[in-house]
């Protein structure tokens, strides 16, 4: 039993291991031919003589054709438009404070700056360096003039986007809760950690960005390995209360969150600097990384699902996840079980992340903590601890929250909506869409 | 049987007070434990008050900091918040990752409330109204369920008010991003001083008397904190703090024996979540209403001080707060003062200060959960 | 509460009980119809048409049963038989599906009562302010309070847990001493005087199982519900813990208790409710109902012609035939 066992775990592991690269490798052909492709007065490469400043709207507001105006600390003037995606890059060289001048007189109909948003802003810049400018411009009459139901099909989009990459961190938390009963509050930070470490790659070191994300997977995955090998596994043989342990998660949190910003700042940074491409389908414009991140995504949910159903390995998760005491007893290594658990939940967790950092123009210091309401919203509609479960769930937050603007809401409030579904879910149904209520006694 | 006459044995909750009648050893040991850890305590302040005071260099600067920052009145308001989440934590059991969320909107409602011109007493009362209604919204769908629930609803929503707090749209009464200044809200409770004007010096302590930032709005902090220490000590040594105790060890065993588990853990949510938000009245009176301010890093801020002080004690909470300010200055301090600019500046400094605090977190939780006060037999027991 | 102290007691008192006198029991007993749902002359407890479902297997499916008032009530059932399932539909700590889905037995809704009250909707703390009280099988004792604090919460309508008195002391002192008092000498029953001031987290099994039990009887219950209360206590401790127990129905408390031990039910109990499988297969007097086909079927899963009740069951050999026996005749089903 026990040799089986462990010769299907080695085999199971690999296909995983596959499962989360291959899509990588597909990508390969394709990135540097769209990276070809981008038009020359967007592009901007950082060098030593070399910084960029990247002036852009609000997303959600993308714009083209909107003038802005950049004088250098030297006194020059240069002035680019807003591109497809509401963005212009310029390359300078100079170091210094920048002046970023909004023509409020380009503005088409329905677009117009938010009341006391600035319409200067002024970075300092110095070569080697990148700035993001981001002015607060709304154009909720210009969508509306799009008409309401291409936005709508824009929104949903989105939504699901964000749904499908919500969901490959979400189906990690679910199986690390449902393994081991911890609500893990640094899962987001393991995401943020995704694009934080793709960035480093790809800007400091130079790596291409297609190995770089192999490597930061996994990295990802490894420091999920470490995790559980020094601190988690240790903890649980201490008999740790899951209360405790989830402070140990929000500790760690805290310290990573800090450490991004040690490392990397306290601003936002991209892994791919140039301007994304993109293409459109009806009403729908996305990135073309949009469509490949959406499309590896699916390939990495299948193939998870796929190894929880039909694997040993899979049944064996889903055998401590029912009752870890009785699947101990029936032979399984319940503490391997669980690092392997933690070495894929942060991989996934890791893959969202850089693909998140793509999509999203950009990572953050506290990027992860922006979406661990919705990762906790997406689990908990799903049921705690029921790895289907926290893809539907992930699928239908990431829809709600992208249509929530559509509705009239605030933007900035979108998240909050998040949290309304969640309390008004837990009212009515506490254990969720596939949840299953809990013994006493 | 009837000679022993204890009134319910309150020495989970203060360990040093030994029940009369039939004293256990576990009280010599906590009372000695008292002893010790006071005197040392009097010999560190007394050795700081000695170099901030009489010599000069750079400790003398970094020590009169330390001091400074022990009794400022934002470190009594924090101490406050600390207290009540003890009731949450501590006591009850109650997950609230959202404690700053708590002092925000209290900071809010009392400042908007000034602001519109209501009295110093009614904008006390709607902070505190502000901190019930969200207690209610947070409690009512959580509390009968598992604790993670309301851990993932409290850290969301107090970031949702945080975000709400800064929309532009909400400009006029909560100032947007901006926030609210306090020269704005404080005339009221600066003109109630009977200080006089003019300044004090104590020591390192040197502040006017009324002032925007004096020994007026330090004597009525450390006086609020005394008086929530006193209520809180006399309500979690009633029955009514068992019943809190028991909801923490089994909510179940709780609910077998008839008892409302929902209603008296919500009591605790509000009154945990009032003392929040008065926390955040205070910690705005010396400066602004600064949405940024009052985020996770307070939250974790708070935990991290409950931990160290010691859960579930009485006055754990407040040395908790004071040792932590005190010690971020003081590792601030010595950074500064000793390592060069070239290899930490001031801001990596301060968020490397941040990333100790939360592995100090993590390992407090592991290595001593008990905290600096806490009863280490009382927490050997894994529920 | 005086009448309280006179546990065991050498002459019962009638008055609290009618039954406490064993002939009045016995003739009580002889007039009920011994069949599963048989109809009791002054139920405590009604229960109709409880189901409950986990996934796919049905843990509990009782269609009617009655608990006789004043009475020791025993119900007996194989490992996993629901026994817990049910105690815990009742007190309000499950929900039965048969509530829970419209779709389930629309023309059966699920209904129980104590009492003469309905309890359908009821919270397990509404369940046990209403006088029945339950222990769990696997102890909930609160570690990390001490073993007095535990007793403490057993006590009822205690002015100092009302969150607006607590504060002032004087209103509740008094009532304090008194529970206090109560406290004591109910761990003296239990024989944890001793242990008073020890965290309950430091207690033995059995020892927890004891103070589970003394705290559920701070509550003075109209009836209790005992999951298992003997296992994990030694010989000569649940003699006199037995001796409690017919003590608590002399003093007009209803028991229900759930027991692995034959002996021991046989000892106690006035009535004998059997569960398998969810139902309930038998109800009779002990030495009736061990001698039942049905009883034995559950139990062993075999036919057998042996009385469960017969001591010589007990007996390793006898034991070590039966389930050679049962063995033998599953491989032949095969
Ligand atoms: N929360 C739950 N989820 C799934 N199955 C459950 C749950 N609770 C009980 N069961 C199942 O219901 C059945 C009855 O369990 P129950 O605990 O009521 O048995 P029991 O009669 O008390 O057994 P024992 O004598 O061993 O205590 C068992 O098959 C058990 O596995
Ligand atoms: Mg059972």
């Amino acid at each position: 039993m026990d040799h089986r066992w462990r010769t299907s775990r080695h085999g199971v592991g690999w296909v995983l291991l596959l499962g989360l690269l291959a899509p990588l490798l597909l990508f390969l052909g394709s990135a540097p031919a769209s990276a070809g492709e981008v038009p020359a007065d967007t592009e901007c490469t950082r060098s030593e003589t070399t910084a960029c400043l990247q002036a852009r709207l609000p997303t959600g507001v993308e714009v083209p054709g909107i003038a802005i105006t950049v004088t250098t600390p030297s006194g020059e003037e240069v002035t680019q438009v807003t591109d497809e995606a509401g963005i212009t890059v310029f390359a300078v060289t100079e170091e210094g404070q920048y002046s970023v001048l909004l023509d409020t007189e380009s503005f088409p109909e329905g677009v117009e700056l938010r009341p006391d948003a600035a319409t200067e802003i002024t970075p300092t810049l110095a070569p080697g360096g990148q700035s993001f400018v981001t002015f607060n411009v709304r154009a909720d009459d210009y969508t509306g003039a799009i008409s309401w139901w291409d936005s709508l099909a824009q929104s949903a989009a989105s939504g699901l986007r964000l749904g499908l990459l919500l969901a490959l961190a979400a189906v990690g938390l679910s199986l690390i809760y449902g393994t081991t009963g911890l609500s893990s509050f640094s899962h987001a930070e393991q995401v943020t950690l995704g694009g934080m470490v793709a960035f480093m790659m790809v800007n400091w070191w130079g790596i291409p960005f297609l190995l770089a994300a192999v490597l930061t997977v996994a990295f990802c995955a490894f420091t999920g390995y470490f995790q559980d090998r020094v601190m988690w596994q240790p903890l649980r043989r201490r008999g740790l209360g899951l209360i405790q342990m989830l402070i140990v998660t929000i500790g760690l949190s805290l310290a990573m969150q800090y450490a991004f910003q040690v490392l990397v700042g306290a601003g936002n940074v991209r892994v791919i600097s140039a301007s994304p491409q993109t293409a459109s389908f009806g009403p729908v414009t996305l990135t073309y990384q949009s469509f490949w991140a959406m499309g590896i995504s699916v390939v990495v949910l299948s193939v998870v699902g796929f190894a929880l159903l039909r694997t040993r390995l899979g049944r064996a998760t889903r055998a401590v996840s029912d009752n870890p005491a009785l699947a101990a007893a029936s032979g399984i290594d319940v503490d391997r079980v669980i690092r392997l658990v933690w070495i894929i939940a942060t991989g996934l967790a890791g893959l969202s992340g850089i693909m998140l950092a793509l999509v999203l123009n950009g990572v953050k210091w506290d990027s992860g903590m922006q979406i661990l309401l919705l990762l906790f919203a997406a689990v908990t509609l799903g049921g705690l601890g029921t790895a289907f479960g926290a893809l539907v769930g992930a699928i239908v937050i990431g829809l709600v929250v992208e249509l929530t603007p559509i509705f009239g809401l605030p933007g900035d409030l979108k998240y909050a909506t998040a949290l309304l579904i969640l309390i008004l879910l837990l009212m009515v149904r506490p254990q969720g869409i596939l949840g299953k209520a809990e013994r006493v006694g | 049987m009837s000679q022993d006459t204890t009134a319910y044995s309150a020495d989970a909750v203060e360990p040093d007070t030994p029940a009369p009648g039939d004293e256990r050893p576990e009280n010599r040991i906590d009372r000695r434990k008292t002893v010790v850890l006071t005197v040392l305590g009097i010999a560190i302040v007394a050795v700081m008050w000695y170099v901030a005071t009489s010599t000069d260099g750079p400790m003398a600067r970094v020590f009169s900091g330390v001091l400074r920052e022990a009794i400022s009145p934002q470190t009594a308001a924090v101490a406050i918040a600390v207290v009540g989440l003890n009731i949450h934590f501590g006591f009850t059991g109650l997950l609230n990752i959202g404690q700053a969320g708590f002092m925000l909107l209290g900071a809010y409602g009392f400042a908007i409330a000034l602001n519109e011109g209501a009295g110093l007493p009614l904008a006390v009362l709607v902070g505190l109204g502000a901190s019930v209604a969200f207690a209610l919204l947070l409690g009512v769908p959580t509390l009968k369920l598992r604790g993670d629930y309301l851990a993932i609803v409290t850290i969301s929503a107090a970031e949702i008010v945080r975000y709400t707090g800064r929309l532009s749209q909400l400009t006029e009464y909560t100032g947007g991003s901006q926030g609210l200044p306090g020269s704005r809200y404080r005339g009221e409770f600066t003109d109630l001083s009977f200080f006089g004007d003019g300044r004090t010096t104590i020591g390192p302590w040197s502040y006017q008397n009324t002032g925007v930032d004096g020994w007026w709005a330090r004597a009525v902090s450390w006086a609020v904190v005394l008086l929530v220490v006193i209520v809180v000590a006399l309500l979690v040594r009633s029955p009514w703090g068992r019943l809190l105790r028991g909801i923490r060890e089994d909510e179940d065993a709780i609910r077998s024996l008839g008892k409302n588990v929902y209603a008296v853990k919500m009591q605790a949510l509000i009154i945990g979540g009032g003392l929040g938000a008065l926390g955040g009245m205070l910690y705005v009176l010396p400066s602004s209403v600064q949405a940024d301010q009052m985020g996770r890093q307070l939250t974790f801020f708070i935990w991290t001080a409950l931990l160290l002080g010691g859960a579930a004690t009485i006055f754990g909470p407040v040395l908790g707060a004071i040792i932590f300010f005190s010690v971020r200055i003081l590792i601030r301090g010595v950074t500064n003062a000793y390592v060069p600019d070239s290899i930490l500046n001031t801001q990596q400094t301060e968020q490397f200060s941040w990333v100790v605090v939360g592995v100090i977190l993590m390992l407090l939780v592991i290595f001593r959960p008990q905290g600096i006060l806490g009863n280490k037999r009382e927490l050997q027991f894994n529920a | 509460m005086p009448e309280k102290t006179s546990a065991s007691a050498a002459t019962p008192d009638t008055t609290a009980n009618p039954y406490a006198d064993p002939a009045a029991r016995k003739e009580l007993v002889r007039g009920i119809e011994a069949r599963p749902g048989s109809s009791k002359p002054d139920p405590i407890l009604e229960v109709d048409n409880i189901v409950r479902n986990f996934g796919g297997i049905t843990a509990v499916d009782v269609d009617h049963l009655e608990v006789q008032r004043n009475i020791i009530t025993a119900l007996i059932g194989p490992n996993g038989a629901g026994k817990t399932t049910f105690f815990n539909l009742i007190t309000g700590f499950d929900k039965p599906t048969s509530a829970q889905t419209l779709t389930h037995r629309p023309e059966a809704p699920a209904h129980w009562s104590f009492d003469g009250k309905a309890l359908d909707n009821t919270s397990a703390s509404a369940v046990s302010r209403a006088g029945m009280v339950r222990t769990f099988q696997l102890t909930k004792a609160l570690n990390r309070m001490t073993v007095m604090d535990n007793m403490m919460l057993g006590a009822r309508g205690q002015t100092g847990e009302n969150l607006l008195t607590s504060w002032l002391k004087p209103t509740w002192r008094a009532q304090e001493r008194e529970i206090e008092g109560k406290a004591h000498e109910l761990l003296q029953r239990f024989t944890l005087y001793e242990k008073r001031h020890d965290y309950a987290g430091s207690l033995s099994g059995g020892q927890r199982k004891l103070l589970e039990m003394a705290r559920a009887l701070m509550t003075d219950p109209q009836m209790i519900m005992l999951d298992e209360p003997m296992a994990g206590v030694n010989p000569a401790l649940t003699q006199s813990l037995l001796g409690h127990i017919q003590g608590l129905r002399d003093e007009g408390v209803t028991v229900l208790f759930v027991e692995h031990d034959m002996h021991m039910v046989r000892h106690i109990s006035d009535w004998v409710v059997v569960m398998a499988e969810g139902r309930i297969v038998a109800e009779g007097e002990a030495d009736v109902v061990m001698a039942d086909k049905a009883v034995i079927d559950a139990y062993l899963g075999a036919h057998h012609d042996t009385d469960l009740g017969d001591d010589s069951l007990l007996t390793d050999e006898t034991m070590a035939n039966l389930q050679d026996e049962a063995a033998a005749e599953e491989k032949h089903r095969d």
